[in-house]
């Protein structure tokens, strides 16, 4: 197996350093846990350009692809072969969070220094346009008294998150036995609505951002948006809140850093994505790409994560996705 | 006519300086791995595939490019059919049945430019279709749930048993080896990993595209090792490259034929081009052999074939664009580059992303003039190009494979997979083991069990939902239809040869 493992590295490190030759050097390094092309390929991709537009970093920041586990490779790489290293930032978001919470990464939720959050995908309950259900009351209402009559949908498996915050709504709504509620797993927030307008399921629960188009077309309905305010882009969309539903679903956008990384380091960090959150160039990328822009930072991040982490695993427990 | 006008903003996408290059340069090579002895279209898409994702082509162009290597390697198959008797690529078998006799009666010329001629009306014929069939079926699959999902992978699995010419325990085996693959990762359900080993790098199952390469590249590289030392064939020489027009002429009812039935062949999923320059060739002979000169030197016999393999390479565009199901093992591997691109194919592609779409359909249309030059006063440096030396070749697939891959995910790990799946490819190929039902199981195997679960969690566990709407049904049946022809097919050719085994 000696030769097996070494001659592909061999080859491969030789001809990718062909092809990367034109790249400048530098020294800061955002890791996307992902394919290009996904969110996470976007944060370190978008963030990287706006940290090297307001001359927060020497030269260009590096994004480096390492998809595996959703999130688990990069993670583990972090905290066990680069835990003080200062230049590296590594994008995560509520979906790797929920692998964690749900102990799917080899190492705990503090494991890593949490940096900050962006910006968001505002989560929501969207129903067909035809739908009998008019508003988050009457769907709460069915869901506490009937449960198996409703078909629920959206993007990730059983214990996601769009399951999960459909199912923190739920319980705020009056569901004790959140197992009895069916879901149904897609591969993207569009299929599942596509499936919605075909008339196979009745709920969907996913991001804004992905389905915007069905909403301004008319061919669904969004209930509730589960944000602390009206979204700007659709200010006639209720939030939960609003209609008594205390949740908010975020699917935020955020970073984290090696856990040895030092205090003073740190908090350079928290302040440079600061500058960059406040900048126009975030903005406006962000608005342009269906982000919200929220900003938590630092010690009041590293709080929310865990916290939110907690209700997770508690959620999760409640459903039997861990036991 | 909004397809027309659809249309023409794919012409502008497609007429851009880089996607020209593309798409000449995608002709080109296509056409040389088509004539090349061994190196068919998956092989040839397959290793191009890394190429794309080394030079960053967006999606619009890295499909342009793979699927005019498609087209070519299709046009290119017939080259080595017919001067070399060796099929250039899978569908091109049958294209030697009638094409080397009549090289060796001195009409090289003459199989050639029919075969050229034949091969772009098919694929014209499939590219029209194309676009008006496509955007049909997109619209309609609005109405596709789980459940008639599934019944449509179930239709993919059976055509492929349905290829002639392959034992169908190798098909079974083969493609039961891609479904267990597809199981691997975390189980989209319900999150539990399976058969991940405890690593992490096997968390989100096999990428596709490693797989292929590996499974397609590599194991042609250890092949053309293998074969290196033995001495290559010696072509036949071709006397001149005006065709003769009444010949072509002559052939102009077989050639609609086939594509017609090619392209039925190629919309079917996972069907193919072999299937449908097979289909193709026997119905010809069953309608115009009354003189029992097919096998012979007919020219009819090299028209039907290639324009029913390059109509269903067409076709086979379409169930792979519109429903995000491939019509053949090489669609297959472009959807695969796809969804590493994050392009889901589908219904939802033509709304969302018409540039892809109509840049493809437009570049087509242009793939075929630029293969019909090519192929009909350039040919003869194809035939002479095809006896590329190995050594010559092997450093350049094995470069384009290890850089392509590591370039995707910058991972040690995918290459030592690609190896392996290297090996497992040298392996089954030696064994006579088609890849393509491999290829199919992995990539269908994954969408195939979710939208079995989907269906079963929405109908609260009632089985009966997967025959409970009328577009699944109709699938099965065209499943049943299919699957008593193929039985049929190959009763009737056992008969033949005990018939022919008693006379001898």
């Amino acid at each position: 197996m000696k030769f097996l493992s070494t001659t592909p590295a061999v080859f491969g490190l030789a001809f990718s350093a062909l092809f990367t030759v034109s790249a400048p050097a530098s020294a800061t390094e955002c890791i996307a846990p992902s394919n290009p092309g996904g969110g996470w390929d976007f944060t370190c991709r978008t963030i990287g350009r706006i940290l090297t537009e307001l001359d927060l970093v020497d030269g260009n920041v590096q994004v480096t692809n390492m998809p595996g586990g959703v999130g688990a490779v990069a993670y583990a790489m972090v905290v066990n072969e680069r835990p003080a290293d200062s230049d590296l930032i590594v994008a995560t978001s509520t979906v790797g969070i929920t692998q964690i919470a749900q102990g799917r990464y080899p190492a705990p939720i503090d494991a890593v220094r949490y940096l900050a959050m962006l910006g968001a995908d505002v989560g929501v309950i969207a129903v067909d346009n035809d739908s009998p259900i008019d508003s988050l009351g009457e769907l709460t209402e069915i869901m506490a008294s009937d449960p198996t009559s409703l078909v629920t949908a959206g993007s990730s498996g059983a214990g996601g998150w769009d399951h999960l915050r459909l199912l923190m709504v739920a319980r705020e709504g009056g569901l004790d036995d959140l197992g009895a509620l069916r879901w149904v797993q897609f591969d993207g927030g569009t299929d599942a609505v596509t499936q919605m307008m075909g008339g196979q399921i009745d709920v969907v629960s996913t991001d804004l951002g992905e389905i915007a188009g069905f909403v301004e077309s008319g061919d669904i309905r969004i209930l509730a948006a589960l944000s602390d305010d009206p979204i700007p882009a659709f200010p006639d969309i209720p939030t939960a809140i609003s209609q008594g539903i205390n949740v908010t679903g975020y699917n935020w956008r955020g970073l984290y850093t090696g856990p040895d990384v030092s205090d003073a380091d740190y908090a350079a960090w928290v302040e440079d994505l600061e500058t960059v959150y406040n900048s126009e160039n975030w903005q406006t990328a962000a608005v342009e790409s269906g982000l919200t822009p929220i900003w938590r930072g630092g010690a009041e991040f590293e709080k929310f994560v865990v916290e939110q982490a907690e209700i997770m695993e508690e959620i999760s427990r409640d459903i039997g996705v861990i036991e | 006519m909004e397809t027309l006008s659809l249309l023409a903003q794919g012409f502008s996408v497609a007429l851009t300086p880089l996607n020209i290059a593309l798409l000449l340069i995608g002709c080109f090579s296509g056409t040389l791995i088509g004539a090349m002895p061994g190196l068919g279209p998956v092989n040839g898409v397959a290793i191009l595939i890394p190429l794309t994702f080394a030079f960053g082509f967006d999606a619009t162009s890295s499909l342009i490019l793979l699927s005019a290597v498609y087209f070519g390697a299709m046009y290119g198959g017939r080259i080595s059919s017919i001067l070399l008797n060796i099929p250039g690529d899978e569908p091109a078998v049958m294209t030697t049945l009638d094409g080397y006799p009549m090289a060796q009666q001195g009409r090289a010329a003459d199989a050639l430019a029919i075969s050229g001629v034949a091969s772009f009306i098919g694929s014209t014929f499939a590219v029209i279709g194309l676009t008006l069939f496509a955007p049909m079926l997109a619209r309609m699959a609005i109405y596709f749930g789980p459940a008639d999902y599934f019944a449509l992978y179930v239709l993919a699995f059976i055509t492929i048993g349905g290829i002639a010419g392959v034992d169908p325990r190798k098909t079974l085996i083969s493609a039961l080896l891609g479904l267990m693959i597809a199981t691997m990762g975390l189980d989209p359900i319900s999150g539990i990993p399976r058969f991940t080993f405890e690593n992490y790098h096997l968390y989100d199952g096999v990428d596709p595209i490693v797989a292929l390469v590996g499974l397609f590249a590599i194991s042609e590289i250890l092949l053309l090792l293998e074969t290196a030392a033995r001495d290559r064939a010696k072509p036949i020489g071709i006397d001149s490259w005006l065709p003769d027009l009444r010949a072509i002429w002559a052939t102009r009812w077989t050639v609609l034929r086939g594509s017609f039935v090619g392209f039925v062949a190629g919309v079917l999923p996972g069907a193919g081009a072999s299937l449908g320059s097979v289909m193709a060739y026997s119905m010809e002979k069953q309608v115009s052999d009354k003189d029992g000169t097919f096998g012979k030197g007919d020219p009819r016999g090299v028209a039907a074939p290639e324009a029913g393999n390059n109509a269903a390479s067409g076709g086979a565009l379409i169930p792979m664009l519109s429903l995000g199901v491939p019509g053949s093992g090489t669609t297959a591997v472009m959807l695969a580059m796809l969804i590493t691109l994050n392009v889901q194919p589908g219904p939802l592609l033509f709304e969302r992303q018409p540039e892809l779409v109509w840049g493809l359909v437009a570049s087509l249309y242009l793939a075929n003039f630029a293969l019909l030059i090519l192929n009909l006063p350039m040919i003869g440096l194809f035939s002479r190009l095809m006896m590329v030396p190995t050594w010559a070749l092997l450093p350049i697939v094995a470069a384009v494979s290890f850089v392509g891959v590591f370039s995707i995910s910058n991972s040690i790990f995918d290459l030592q997979l690609m190896v392996l799946f290297g090996v497992l490819g040298y392996l089954l190929r030696k064994l006579d083991v088609s890849l393509v039902p491999l290829v199919l199981g992995l990539l269908l195997g994954g969408d195939m069990e979710r939208n079995l679960r989907r269906a079963i969690s929405i109908s609260n566990g009632d089985w009966g939902v997967l025959v409970a709407s009328p577009i699944s049904v109709t699938l099965y049946v065209m499943t049943a239809l299919f699957l008593a022809l193929s039985v049929w097919l190959a009763l009737r050719d056992h008969k033949r040869v005990k018939r022919r085994e008693l006379l001898d």
